[in-house]
């Protein structure tokens, strides 16, 4: 009886479609989410995250319409973020259907948002997703959408995030994020031994073996990824019965 | 169902009755929320599904005049099934709230699981069964449930009848005649999910002479 690593597909939306950037940025169609959420669940994803990387505020309804039409296509739990700034935005993605919230750039800049997050909906409810990239010895923390350096230490804040309430952490390598080079193992390691809620490992997913890399040596609960999946490079089932010939624990029921 | 009888989702602020709803819905079962004293005494079947902090739950429930509602339908053999927090909800009290009373079906109290395992327990993991459930009949034993809480009831007596471990064993699912509860969310575990709530769905049918 062990709690089952899992294998979360990501849609980056710009609210409506699905986009798929390369470091973030260059971004490209890559489909409608509700098909793409139909398909996952059918699949055997264990979770889905829909992320609004544009998270701009006149766009936020067609968003939560994104978020409504997603859920309904799923039997799994949904997680969904992109711009929230305080406990209404929260509410109002929860309502549309999500059974988790992320939030960034706002916690970065007001920490005390992941406290007021976690008393109004739980810890269960609230991801931290933390966007890091490799600077000198360590990782800083990037806000908006990987523009900015926050100056924050990634693993500190990653520390400071569970203390004040997240219940997990969403942490993305910028490094890797789209260039199918792998997990960023040392990165995934260094918070997941630090931090004492669930992490979900994502950016550079490639091959089978890189999946099996971040939970074994990443020690990640989790592990994310977008374009792989979109683009059928890697179909789930597959991907879940290499790891369960690999001894890793994973679902492989419907 | 088929006679037209509907299952009544107790709707509180912080519960998750869209994903339930839906979950009902794609078994062709009707449902409508229950928000009142009224609507729960009238109620033939009833979930309570759960999702956020055991003392705002409660005060909740109390403040809308709901827990006596919900005490006699329980004791008046009215199927009820509850999911996550809604389990919790049926013992005394709660290690996450300990001012507050929880409804008493149950005796005893929920406790925070140990800090010795990554808190909370968030995502998929497998039952041990421990006697025979209606509620988890025809489920293979290696089938895989999401779970999301950092407390659970660790004991509940002859009305367990799975139990799942996280650092430590507790209660995953109890039957006590009427009284149904789940500590996954089965509204969100998949097909394996979608089967537990076909069983209640069809207990209740039986039980109401559907």
């Amino acid at each position: 009886m062990t709690l089952a690593r899992r294998i979360i597909p990501c849609l980056d939306t710009d609210g409506e479609r699905v986009v798929k950037g390369v470091q973030f940025f260059n971004l490209r169609d890559a489909g409608d989410p509700a098909a793409l959420a139909a398909r996952y669940n059918r699949e055997g994803a264990d979770e889905l995250v829909v992320l609004d990387i544009a998270a701009s505020r006149d766009h936020r309804p067609t968003f939560l319409e994104t978020i409504r039409r997603v859920a309904a296509e799923l039997a799994i739990p949904l997680t969904a973020g992109g711009g929230v700034a305080n406990v209404d935005e929260g509410r109002a993605i929860l309502r549309s259907g999500a059974d988790k919230l992320t939030v960034n750039t706002a916690a970065l800049r007001r920490p005390q948002l992941l406290t007021e997050l976690a008393a109004e909906f739980g810890s269960q409810a609230v991801v931290l997703a933390i966007d890091a990239k490799r600077v000198g010895n360590g990782w800083e923390a990037f806000v908006r959408g990987g523009r900015d350096s926050s100056g924050r230490d990634a693993v500190d804040w990653a520390i400071e995030g569970a203390e004040r309430g997240a219940g997990e952490i969403l942490l993305t390598s910028m490094d890797r994020d789209g260039t199918r080079s792998g997990f960023d193992l040392p990165l995934t390691e260094t918070i997941a031994k630090r931090v004492t809620v669930p992490l979900i490992a994502s950016g550079g997913a490639d091959k089978p073996s890189d999946f099996l890399d971040v939970f074994e040596k990443g020690r990640a609960d989790a592990a994310l990824a977008a374009s792989i999946f979109h683009d059928a490079v890697q179909e789930l089932r597959e991907l879940k019965c290499f790891l369960h010939s690999k001894g890793v624990p994973v679902r492989l029921s419907g | 169902m088929k006679n037209g009888m509907k299952i009544s989702l107790i709707e509180y602020d912080a519960g998750n009755l869209p994903s339930v709803e839906r979950a009902l819905a794609r078994q062709s079962v009707e449902t409508e929320r229950a928000a009142t004293p009224d609507s729960i005494s009238a109620a033939r079947v009833l979930i309570l599904p759960g999702v956020g902090h055991f003392g705002q739950l409660m005060r909740t429930l109390g403040s809308r005049g709901l827990l006596e509602p919900i005490r006699r339908a329980i004791s008046g053999g009215v199927p009820l099934l509850g999911i996550c927090l809604g389990l919790q909800a049926l013992f005394a009290s709660s290690a996450e709230a300990p001012d507050d009373t929880g409804l008493s079906i149950l005796p005893g109290t929920v406790s925070a699981l140990p800090v010795t395992a990554k808190l909370p327990h968030m995502g998929w993991n497998q039952l041990r069964h421990v006697r025979p459930s209606a509620l988890l009949e025809g489920l293979p034993a290696n089938a895989y449930f999401y779970f999301a809480h950092s407390y659970a009831a660790l004991e509940a007596g002859d009305s367990t009848t799975a139990i799942c471990e996280h650092g430590i064993p507790f209660v995953a699912a109890l039957e006590r005649q009427n009284l149904f509860a789940v500590q996954f969310h089965p509204e969100k575990s998949g097909d394996a999910g979608a089967r537990v709530l076909a069983n209640f769905v069809a207990w209740a049918s039986a039980r109401n002479g559907a």
